[in-house]
C-alpha cells in the first residue's frame, strides 16, 4: 500500500526491533478513517502506536502524515494527539490546565489556551469539572478529559491506547458510545488499539489484526467478523476456522490425526478457509438418521455456561470444535466432560474463503 | 477506617522508651534553663548576630542545594553512563565523613594554597577560608546529600509516563522538567530542603575548620553555644533554647505547608 508522497493522512511502515519480538507493520489511514489494531497482548500492538507517536526510536521504515515524513521529527513536533490506556492526566493540575497544557506548549498565551482548553471540555461535557482536580473525576470522566486533551492540540493523527480498558462494564457501554460519536467529528486520521473485538467493530472503519509483530488480517470490521484468517480473530469472533484445501464443493482440511474432508455449498478451488459458527454445530447421543454431510464423532472436552446458551468444546480426532447449545439440549443429550457424541454441520452453514 | 488497632506490647515499650530517650535531653534543657535572665541574656548582640548568620548561611546553602542538588538528583536517577555507580557513592560520602574532615577536605581544596584555592587566589584574588562565604560552602557540603537523596528518590518513584505524555502534547524538555518533572517530585524536592536546612543550621564541625569562629563573620549558633559551654554554661543553654525553638517552629510551619501526609 504505497500513496503519493503528497496525499494526506497516514502512511506508515513502522519497524521495531524489542527483545520480545520484531514490529513491522504497514499502517494507512485516511483523513476522517478510524483504524483498530486489534491482537492480543503483547502483540506489538501499544509498541506500534508508540513509535507513531515518537515515544520509541525506529531504526527503520517511514511515517507519511499529510505528506510529511515524521519520523525524524522528536515526539513534542509531531502533532500528534495521544490517548494513554490509563489517561495520564497532570495529577497536580487542574482538568482545564490538563487541556491548556498542549495549546500553551503550542505557543498560545495563557489566556487564550484556557478559552480553547474550555470549548474542548464543553465538548466533552465537563466544562463543570474545569477546576476539578484529575483524581476527582470517576474513569470515565478522566477518560473524557484525555480525550479533550488529546485532541486541544488540534492533531493531525489521533492515537488512542485502550482507550476504554480501565473501565467499567457499564461506563464502557457509555463511554464507548460518545467516543464514536467524537471520533466521527474528528478530521483526521485516528488510529486505536485494543484488544477488545467489540470495541474495534464499534469504533473503527477498518480494522487491523496485528500477531507477533505482524499484520495478519486487515479489513472492515464486518469482513473481519465474517472471514477470520487467524485462530486468533476466530475465537475473537466466536466462529470456528479451519484451513484447507477446496476441490469441487469439498474442502480437506488438516485434523488432529490427518486429514477430513467436510462438505460445502461454495465451489472454490485450492487454498482456503473454512469457518463455521457454534450455534449452527448440532450434536446428537446416537447416530442421527437421514444423515447430515458433515457429521462425526467427538469426544466433550469441556461444558461451559455462557450467559443463556452453553458452550461445549469438542475434542478430536477428527478435529477440534466448538458447539454452543441450550441449557435444555445439555440435559436431553446427558452432556459430561469426556463423554462421546455425534456432531453435524450442514453444508450450507459453512462458509468458505479464499486463504 | 475507625476500628483503632491497639500496639502489642513488644512494640509499644521499645518505641516508648525511644520516645523518652528522644524527648529527654530536651527536658533536661527546659528544666536547667535560666528563665528568669532569659530576657536580657537573649537581648545581647552576639546571640542575635549568630542567630542571624545561622539562619542567613543555612537558607542560603539550602538555596545552592538546590541549584546545584536537583540537577544532580536527576542525572543519578534517570542517565545512564559507566561509572555511575561510582558517582552516587562519591555523591554520598558527605553523608559518612566526619564533618571535621569534611572541613579538611575543604580546606585543602579551596584553601589559600589548596587545589582550586591558590588558583581564585592568584586569578581574582578570592579567598574563601574564614569568611562567611566559607560558612555556606562548608554547610552546603555536608547537606547536599540529603538533597539529592531525597530527590533521587522521588524522581524514580515518579511515572516516566507523565512525561512521555507532555512529550505528546507538545512539551519540550525544558518545559517538561518544569511543569511536569518537577511539580510530580515537589513533596520529595521540599522534604529534602528541609532535612538539608535542618543539617546545615546544625553544622558545626566542618564550619569550624574551614571557616573558622569569628563573631559576626562566621561564627554560627551550633559555634556560639560550643565556645559559650567553655565559659558561661548558662548561656550555652539560652543559645541552645533559640537553636531548638527556631528550628521546631520552621520545621512545624514548613511540615504544614509543603510536607503533607
Amino acid at each position: 500500500m504505497t500513496r503519493d508522497a503528497g496525499a494526506k493522512g497516514l502512511d506508515a511502515r513502522l519497524v521495531v526491533r524489542r527483545p520480545e519480538f520484531d514490529l513491522d507493520l504497514a499502517l494507512a489511514a485516511e483523513p476522517g478513517e478510524v483504524v483498530a489494531l486489534l491482537g492480543p497482548n503483547g502483540a506489538g500492538k501499544s509498541t506500534a502506536l508508540r513509535a507513531l507517536a515518537g515515544l520509541v526510536a525506529m531504526p527503520a521504515g517511514h511515517i507519511r502524515l499529510d505528506g510529511t515524513d515524521l519520523r525524524p521529527l522528536p515526539a513534542e513536533r509531531r502533532r500528534v494527539g495521544m490517548v494513554f490506556q490509563d489517561y495520564l492526566l497532570f495529577p497536580h493540575l487542574s482538568v482545564l490546565e490538563n487541556v491548556a497544557f498542549g495549546p500553551r506548549c503550542q505557543g498560545a498565551g495563557r489566556r487564550a489556551a484556557r478559552r480553547r482548553a474550555g470549548e474542548w471540555l464543553e465538548r466533552v461535557g465537563l466544562a463543570g469539572y474545569a477546576s476539578a482536580r484529575p483524581r476527582a473525576l470517576s474513569g470515565g470522566q478522566a477518560q473524557r478529559v484525555a480525550l479533550a486533551r488529546a485532541l486541544a492540540v488540534e492533531p493531525g493523527l489521533l492515537l488512542l491506547d485502550e482507550p476504554l480498558a480501565a473501565l467499567d462494564a457499564h461506563t464502557r457501554l457509555e463511554i464507548r458510545a460518545a467516543l464514536r460519536r467524537h471520533l466521527a467529528g474528528f478530521a483526521g486520521a485516528a488510529v486505536l488499539v485494543t484488544h477488545d473485538p467489540l470495541d474495534a467493530m464499534v469504533l473503527a472503519d477498518r480494522i487491523v489484526v496485528v500477531e507477533d509483530g505482524r499484520l495478519v488480517q486487515e479489513g472492515t470490521p464486518a469482513e473481519v467478523a465474517r472471514r477470520p484468517r487467524t485462530d486468533y480473530v476466530a475465537r475473537l469472533v466466536g466462529l470456528n476456522l479451519y484451513r484447507g484445501t477446496a476441490e469441487g464443493g469439498t474442502v480437506v482440511i488438516g485434523g488432529t490425526e490427518g486429514e477430513h474432508t467436510l462438505d460445502t455449498v461454495d465451489s472454490l478451488q485450492g487454498e482456503v478457509f473454512l469457518a463455521f459458527a457454534p450455534s449452527s454445530v448440532a450434536l446428537y447421543r446416537t447416530r442421527p438418521d437421514g444423515s447430515p454431510r458433515n457429521l462425526w464423532r467427538a469426544r466433550v472436552a469441556a461444558v461451559e455456561r455462557q450467559g443463556d446458551r452453553v458452550r461445549v468444546r469438542l475434542a478430536g480426532p477428527p478435529f477440534d470444535a466448538v458447539a454452543d447449545i441450550t441449557p435444555a439440549s445439555v440435559a436431553e443429550l446427558d452432556l459430561s466432560e469426556g463423554s462421546t457424541i455425534w456432531a453435524a454441520v450442514k453444508a450450507t452453514e459453512t462458509h468458505v474463503y479464499p486463504a | 477506617m475507625s476500628r483503632s488497632s491497639r500496639p502489642p506490647w513488644f512494640l509499644l515499650l521499645p518505641a516508648l522508651a525511644g520516645l523518652v530517650f528522644l524527648v529527654l535531653p530536651l527536658a533536661g534543657l527546659l528544666a536547667r534553663a535560666p528563665w528568669s535572665t532569659l530576657g536580657t541574656r537573649l537581648g545581647q548582640g552576639q546571640v542575635l548576630e549568630a542567630l542571624r548568620l545561622s539562619l542567613v548561611s543555612a537558607t542560603l546553602s539550602t538555596g545552592v542545594c538546590l541549584l546545584l542538588g536537583v540537577p544532580l538528583a536527576w542525572v543519578l536517577a534517570r542517565a545512564s553512563f559507566p561509572g555511575l555507580g561510582l558517582v552516587r557513592a562519591l555523591v554520598t560520602v558527605p553523608l559518612v565523613l566526619p564533618p571535621v574532615v569534611g572541613g579538611v577536605a575543604l580546606l585543602l581544596a579551596l584553601g589559600r594554597r589548596g587545589l582550586v584555592g591558590a588558583w581564585l587566589d592568584s586569578a581574582f584574588g578570592i579567598t574563601l577560608p574564614f569568611t562567611t562565604a566559607a560558612v555556606v560552602i562548608a554547610e552546603t557540603f555536608v547537606a547536599m546529600p540529603f538533597l539529592v537523596i531525597s530527590v533521587e528518590g522521588a524522581l524514580r518513584a515518579a511515572d516516566l509516563r507523565y512525561e512521555e505524555a507532555a512529550a505528546t502534547l507538545g512539551a519540550g524538555r525544558w518545559t517538561i522538567f518544569r511543569r511536569v518533572t518537577l511539580p510530580l517530585v515537589a513533596p520529595g524536592v521540599a522534604a529534602g530542603a528541609v532535612l538539608c536546612w535542618a543539617r546545615a543550621l546544625g553544622e558545626f564541625g566542618a564550619t569550624i575548620t574551614f571557616a573558622g569562629n569569628f563573631p559576626g563573620r562566621t561564627q554560627t549558633m551550633p559555634l556560639a553555644v560550643y565556645l559559650a559551654l567553655q565559659n558561661d554554661p548558662q548561656a550555652a543553654i539560652v543559645l541552645s533554647l533559640v537553636l531548638l525553638a527556631v528550628s521546631v517552629a520552621v520545621l512545624a510551619a514548613m511540615r504544614d505547608r509543603w510536607v503533607r501526609t
